[in-house]
């Protein structure tokens, strides 16, 4: 006779018979019955109508029975609440009953009938089991605690539960206190601010004794709770790890995560130089790697760890590449998981056995993981520089194999690769558009188009190219849309003759056609800057971009401190706090690792998980994986390029005014009229353009830029005293002394004219030569009055940076040329550097840990600024109206760290580490950047500013 | 914690399904067999988020297992609990198939309420489960054995009843070792390692203490350094083997192995796995694997593989299996081997070559003609690996038992009455050439 007869009954008048049958004589009888009952139970019948002659069936000494009836009574208690009091009495006497097994079952069972009035009854009998001479008694009495709290929070506050929960922590079996610290731990995240689980050294001693006693699972919630603990100093922390670390070689996969997360944790406080550090890091690795050899499943939890802990601490797997290789017949979760964490290892040292690796699964059968290999190609490519050519001549082998997804995937990483390289791999561009036809993603497409607007002038039909794809403009994808916009007006920049139509054909289908506000708004930026000043448009759209990033998809420094608290759970495997899938107040507090001890970091640095180093050395920089329309936006906000100012054909001007007519002035016209930028012309194009532009544009997207008071800086900024320029004697009675200045974002020549000649003087002009930053007036010198003998002027003149370029010996050396009724006078002078430095300088963090990392260290220069009384943060104040900006501030022992950024108009970046010792009036200046010729005006700067 | 935990057929109907927690409502059940087990695309990953819900499963055999939680549960337990699941249910009633689900579902709720309370995992060694659900109603049992339940159940030594007795005190010691193995078509070694078990059958009466050695390369080394005898220590240390990592059975007294690396445990009665290692170094390939691939214009390919045997020519090699794969395109196959039997398994696209028993240090080969029908694909064929199964008597990693000493104080046996039985199993794991 076999049970699975039971899941067959679907007669009609089931329950009828049922009913007949329950309430049977014959005990055999009774018991197949409710076997029946719990059959339809399981497979979704409602047989709640047989609740009172199920309860009848409780009062028995068969326990398989009983078991069975309580099994019933758990399900069906809360829809008939009245009739499950009938069990009560039966509960109420089993508890006291001398078989412990069945105490325990009845502690067990009543916790679970979530019914309030049977909690009322459930309180005195659990006081006593909490109690119970046996171990087994207690240990279930101490979950139904979490249980009663999961009912009624307040009863079991009420009834003073917690605390004897409390004492079963000391109690003397290993299971009760690992039940009890799993029942309170539950109760302690429904209560955040409670000291419920009150950690201290004592209690930790206690846990870290049944550790080594208890089952598995118990390990695993001690463990747990342990985590939650953060220990006095790092002695604590490391006797702890001392004590956890045998758990690292348990067979049970979740323990030796448990512990993994403890020793994550806990090392987080231990010195770097310690001993013991380095012991851990190294006992880390093999429990790490043997969790892949456990079923996939598990394999899979592991391997999402790693992930988390790859980026924490890369130290500790480096050099075990060859275990995350794929095997032909690993799940697919388990393949794309090693894939991933194979990019994270990825370095010099193993980059020839990982493309070997990837280029093999780019041939493999699922399309998913194949693209994934594919892309982490691409991104091997960014990663490991000396491995770009082979991984770009690899790609261009799987774009001959046809298939289609692997072609329009292996466009998408070149792209990047462009961007990384520019001009050193676009000899491959013939072969990629060859395969312009197969393109149906839309994010090949964006990539392709992408790649032919950037280098326009290298391919004879780009034009042709662009224009297939807008034919079916409206059918794109917003992405396709967006980067065919931007690709043909920089065709239209590159070779403005022929693509004129071109050009304002897309311009109209973008700003006319299309009813997606992104799409249009950058139609009306292109078109207004286009008819506005082609040259600061080119300036604009083919600005230099910024840095591609090493590293993508790195999760984010503190959402990853918070899920290595969290390792071993599903936060864990999503990768995503848990507030973001779990209800209601568990699990929102937001876990942090602790600081290490001894150093008085302050949260302002740069490279939160490495304190000690002076020069952060790994970055973690972090941008957004959809960057194409950021990226593209961000163009905008880069400084025109260090180039001579570009010369402008009068047919391009013609295209331009062209354009203008177009129709964009009904809709603009008194915008730009009032805007600074229309009267001033071509000869003149205002310096503070692109800023101008980038406001607007940036004010949604405030992570990217941070051009917070970027125009209309307050005149805070030092301005050197006038000093005589041009003697009289040298000038026919002209005196000529000044300064320059920086105010409200325009660079200002401030002169004084002094006649010290006998006759009036008039009809005054100004010329520069040629400098080394392109400075030329942007105005005529307004001398409004004629200058009569002895009677002084005093003058600014606004300076634009668009000026022919030659680079002059000082560098900050400016020939000028004046001119009066009388003569022309030459003289030259000395311009502050700081005149340059633009109001946008401040680097993003991460761009900053890059570009530091990028500039070679040769191009570093130290000074020391002696006798500057200032302290750290007066200093930050006085440099930044200056226009330098403190990005990060980290203090190291008393010395004060400041990292500073400087943009010059010409768009060159200058980044300064300037070291503060409290209480020594000199100062450590390290100046990087890729022009080492202005290190040294730089740090004059300093003094200047510093000192005055 | 653990929400609820269902069991499904391949179907999806529900055979067993037990809620621990309020917030799992029953349209859970139904959630996973829409989204999971009737999912038009197959569900990539063993971790599912439905509306707010996890889930995880695992699958033996057609039966769905599956947890559910609300919760930010320890992923890793909820899939070892799985996995322990099965195994308790494997040790009641057998092999885990629909029929014997049905069978038996009064047994699995009963076992389910013992070994998760609210959603915890309790106690679930089945040398401890056996002793008080047994679904032969209840039985009188004195008070005496029902502490001594309970006290086992909760107990240090939750693994091990008191009071067992043998008439032959005897165990045996298996050493199972998987080697594993990826290599390049010029015979590269692109990974290898080892993984092993020990498993261990004891049967053996009253509560012995055991101690375990072999040659492990950090033991024997310190016995060396601490000079105790130089010879042993010379002719033992040639042969002592570096283990990378090992986890042991949770009797195994872990901070005694981290402080003296010294195994030590009382074991579990009957058939467990006493502990697990790794080892990648100095491994003992069994087999070479040399293909040649050769495409003879687009409809026909020509395979050679040489399989060479790497060791002692005293020693035999069991069940060789080499699997080589075929295109989809295969129109037909013509084989010769040397030695055993070849076939062309049109169903799972290989030639499977069989070969029942070989000598160490001896070559055998195959050669194949594989006709292709033309095809417009333009996918290239994938070339999968040639793959190989063994069974060799002997340890691929080296290890080597040295003792296992049994102390039982309270009763009149010694070690040295204690029969032991010693066996090494070498097989194949994943053991791939690429071609």
């Amino acid at each position: 006779m076999t049970d699975s007869k039971y899941f067959t009954t679907t007669k009609k008048g089931e329950i009828f018979e049922l009913k007949a049958e329950l309430n049977s004589d014959k005990k055999e009888k009774k018991k197949e019955a409710v076997k029946k009952v719990i059959a339809s139970m399981t497979v979704g019948k409602d047989v709640s109508a047989l609740f009172p002659d199920v309860v009848n069936c409780m009062q028995t000494d068969n326990l398989e029975l009983k078991k069975l009836v309580y099994l019933y009574l758990m399900n069906y208690a809360k829809s008939q609440p009245d009739m499950a009091i009938m069990a009560v009495n039966t509960f109420v006497k089993d508890c006291e009953d001398p078989n412990p097994l069945i105490r325990a079952l009845a502690v067990r069972t009543m916790g679970c009938i979530r019914v309030d009035k049977i909690t009322e009854y459930l309180c005195e009998p659990l006081r006593k089991c909490l109690k119970d001479e046996d171990p087994y008694v207690r240990k279930t009495a101490a979950v139904c605690v979490a249980k009663l709290h999961d009912i009624n929070a307040q009863l079991v506050e009420d009834q003073g539960f917690l605390d004897t929960l409390k004492d079963l922590i000391s109690d003397s079996n290993p299971m009760v206190v690992a039940n009890a610290v799993a029942a309170l731990s539950e109760i302690a995240e429904s209560h955040p601010n409670s000291n419920l689980l009150d950690l201290n050294p004592q209690s930790i001693n206690k846990l870290l004794t049944a550790l080594n006693e208890c089952t598995e699972w118990g390990q695993i919630f001690i463990l747990d709770c342990l985590a939650n603990y953060t220990p006095r100093d790092d002695r604590e922390s490391q006797s702890i790890c001392e004590r956890v670390t045998p758990r690292l070689s348990h067979a049970n996969s979740a323990v030796v995560l448990s512990a993994v997360k403890v020793l994550m944790k806990f090392m987080e406080m231990l010195p770097k130089d310690l001993d013991y550090y380095g012991t851990l890091l190294k006992k880390l690795a093999p429990p790490l790697v043997t969790l892949l050899s456990a079923e996939p499943e598990l394999q899979y939890v592991a391997l999402r760890n790693i992930n988390l802990i790859v980026q924490k601490r890369p130290e500790i797997l480096k050099h075990e590449m060859k275990v995350f290789f794929v095997k032909y017949n690993d799940p697919i979760y388990v393949k794309l998981e090693k894939l991933d964490i194979m990019i994270r290892l990825a370095s010099q040292a193993n980059i020839a056995q990982v493309l070997a690796e990837l280029k093999e699964y780019a041939t493999e059968v699922d399309v998913d993981f194949v693209r994934k290999a594919v892309r982490a190609i691409g991104r091997c490519a960014i990663k490991v520089e000396q491995s770009a050519e082979r991984c770009v001549s690899t790609l261009l082998d799987l774009i001959q194999t046809k298939v289609n997804y692997v072609v329009q995937e292996a466009i998408v990483v070149i792209k990047d690769i462009f961007r990384k390289y520019p001009n050193k791999y676009e000899s491959v561009i013939a072969t990629l558009c060859e395969n312009l036809d197969s393109l149906d993603e839309p994010e090949a497409r964006a990539a392709m188009i992408w790649i032919v607007g950037e280098y326009a002038e290298r391919i004879d039909n780009a034009d042709e190219l662009l224009e297939s794809f807008l034919e079916g403009f409206h059918d794109e994808s917003t992405q396709v849309q967006l980067q065919l916009l931007t690709a043909i007006v920089k065709l239209f920049l590159k070779k403005p003759t022929e693509t004129q139509e071109l050009v304002q054909q897309v311009l109209s289908l973008a700003t006319q056609d299309s009813d997606n506000p992104d799409l249009r708004d950058r139609g009306y930026i292109y078109w207004r800057l286009l008819s506005t000043d082609p040259v600061a448009a080119k300036e604009v759209v083919l600005a230099e971009k910024p840095l591609i990033s090493e590293e993508t998809d790195l999760i984010e420094p503190t959402l990853l401190e918070e899920l290595i608290c969290h390792i071993g759970t599903l936060a864990s495997v999503y990768h995503k706090p848990p507030s973001a899938f779990v209800e209601g107040s568990r699990g929102v507090q937001h876990k942090r690792l602790p600081a290490r001890a001894g150093s008085g970091e302050s949260s302002e640095s740069p490279d939160v998980g490495q304190p000690g180093g002076a020069v952060p050395d790994t970055p973690p920089a972090v941008i957004p994986s959809q960057g194409d329309l950021l990226g593209d936006l961000l163009n905008l906000d880069l400084a025109p390029p260090a180039s001579s100012a570009p010369t402008v054909t009068p047919s391009m001007q013609m295209g331009a005014m062209d354009l203008l007519g177009g129709g964009l002035d009904s809709l603009l016209g008194g915008d730009i009229a009032g805007s600074p930028a229309m009267g001033a012309g071509l000869a003149s194009a205002p310096a503070v353009m692109p800023a101008s532009l980038g406001a607007p544009v940036s004010s949604g997207l405030d992570d990217l830029f941070d051009l917070g008071g970027g125009v209309g800086m307050p005149t805070g900024a030092f301005v050197v005293p006038k000093t005589v320029w041009l003697p009289a004697m040298k000038a026919k009675g002209l005196e000529i002394s000044g300064t320059f200045a920086r105010r409200a974002g325009v660079m200002q020549m401030e002169v004084s004219l002094t006649n010290k000649a006998m006759s009036v003087m008039t009809d005054f002009a100004i010329q520069f030569n040629r400098n080394s930053f392109g400075l030329a007036p942007a105005g005529p010198l307004q001398v409004l009055t004629p200058l009569s003998p002895n009677q002084t002027t005093e003058v600014s003149l606004p300076l634009s940076n668009v000026g022919p370029v030659m680079k002059m010996e000082p560098l900050n050396n400016l020939q000028v040329a004046v001119k009066n009724n009388i003569d022309v006078f030459y003289f030259s002078c000395q311009y502050p550097i700081s005149t340059l430095f633009v109001e946008d300088g401040k680097m993003e963090r991460q761009v900053f840990l890059a570009t530091w990392k990028d500039i070679p260290n040769d191009n570093e220069t130290q000074y020391q600024i002696k006798d500057c009384h200032l302290n750290s943060d007066a200093a930050t104040t006085r440099l930044q109206s200056s226009n330098i900006f403190t990005i990060a501030k980290r203090t190291v022992e008393g010395q004060d760290m400041l990292y500073q950024s400087i943009k010059l108009t010409n768009g060159i970046w200058v980044l300064v580490e300037l070291r503060v010792q409290t209480g020594s009036p000199t100062y450590m200046l390290s100046v990087k950047c890729r022009a080492p010729e202005v290190a040294q005006l730089v740090y004059q700067c300093y003094e200047m500013v510093l000192k005055n | 914690m653990i929400g609820g935990l269902f069991i499904y057929n391949h179907k999806g109907e529900v055979l067993i399904s037990r809620v621990y927690r309020d917030d799992i409502g029953r349209n859970a059940v139904d959630a996973f067999r829409v989204n999971v087990i009737h999912a038009r695309q197959q569900v990539r990953s063993p971790v599912n988020n439905i509306a707010r819900t996890s889930f995880f499963h695992v699958k033996r055999s057609n039966i769905w297992l599956a947890a559910v939680t609300k919760q930010n549960v320890n992923a890793a337990m909820v899939f070892e609990f799985l996995y322990k699941m099965c195994d308790v249910m494997t040790a009641y009633f057998g092999k885990i198939s629909e029929e014997n689900i049905k069978n038996n579902f009064v047994l699995i709720y009963e076992l389910l309420d013992e070994i998760l309370d609210f959603g915890y995992p309790q106690n679930s060694e089945t040398g401890a489960l056996k002793t008080f659900i047994t679904q032969q109603g209840i039985k009188s049992a004195t008070k005496e054995e029902q502490s001594q339940i309970t006290s086992q159940v909760t107990g240090q030594i939750g693994w091990r009843r008191e009071g067992i007795k043998y008439r032959r005190n005897e165990l045996f010691l298996d050493v199972l070792e998987s080697v594993n193995l990826l290599m390049s078509p010029q015979g590269q070694v692109l990974s290898a390692h080892v993984s092993g078990r020990v498993v261990m059958k004891s049967y053996l009466s009253g509560m012995p203490e055991c101690k375990f050695g072999m040659n492990d390369k950090i033991v024997i080394d310190k016995q060396g350094k601490g000079g105790t005898t130089d010879e042993a220590g010379k002719s033992t240390g040639k042969q002592s083997i570096a283990i990378d990592d090992c986890t042991f059975h949770q009797c195994v007294r872990l901070s005694k192995f981290d402080s003296e690396r010294s195994i030590s445990f009382i074991p579990p009665d009957g058939e467990y796995e006493l502990m697990r290692y790794r080892t990648t170094k100095d491994i003992i390939l069994p087999f070479r694997v040399i293909p040649l691939v050769r495409e003879v214009g687009r409809t026909k390919l020509e395979v050679k593989v040489v399989i060479k045997s790497n060791f002692k020519p005293s020693l035999l090699a069991q069940k060789i299996e080499v699997r080589i794969p075929t295109p989809l395109n295969t129109s037909g196959v013509q084989v010769i081997c040397m030695k055993g039997k070849a076939k062309y398994k049109a169903s799972e696209n290989a030639i499977v070559w069989k070969i029942k028993r070989m000598a160490g240090m001896k070559e055998s080969q195959i050669s194949a003609e594989i006709e292709l029908l033309p095809t417009n694909d333009k996918k290239k064929w994938a070339r999968p690996p040639i793959s190989m199964n063994f069974e060799v008597p002997f340890a691929p990693s080296g290890l080597k038992v040295r003792y296992l000493k049994v102390f039982e104080p309270k009763l009149n046996y010694s070690d040295h009455d204690v029969i032991k039985w010693v066996r090494y199993i070498g097989r194949s794991g994943i053991y791939e050439t690429r071609c």
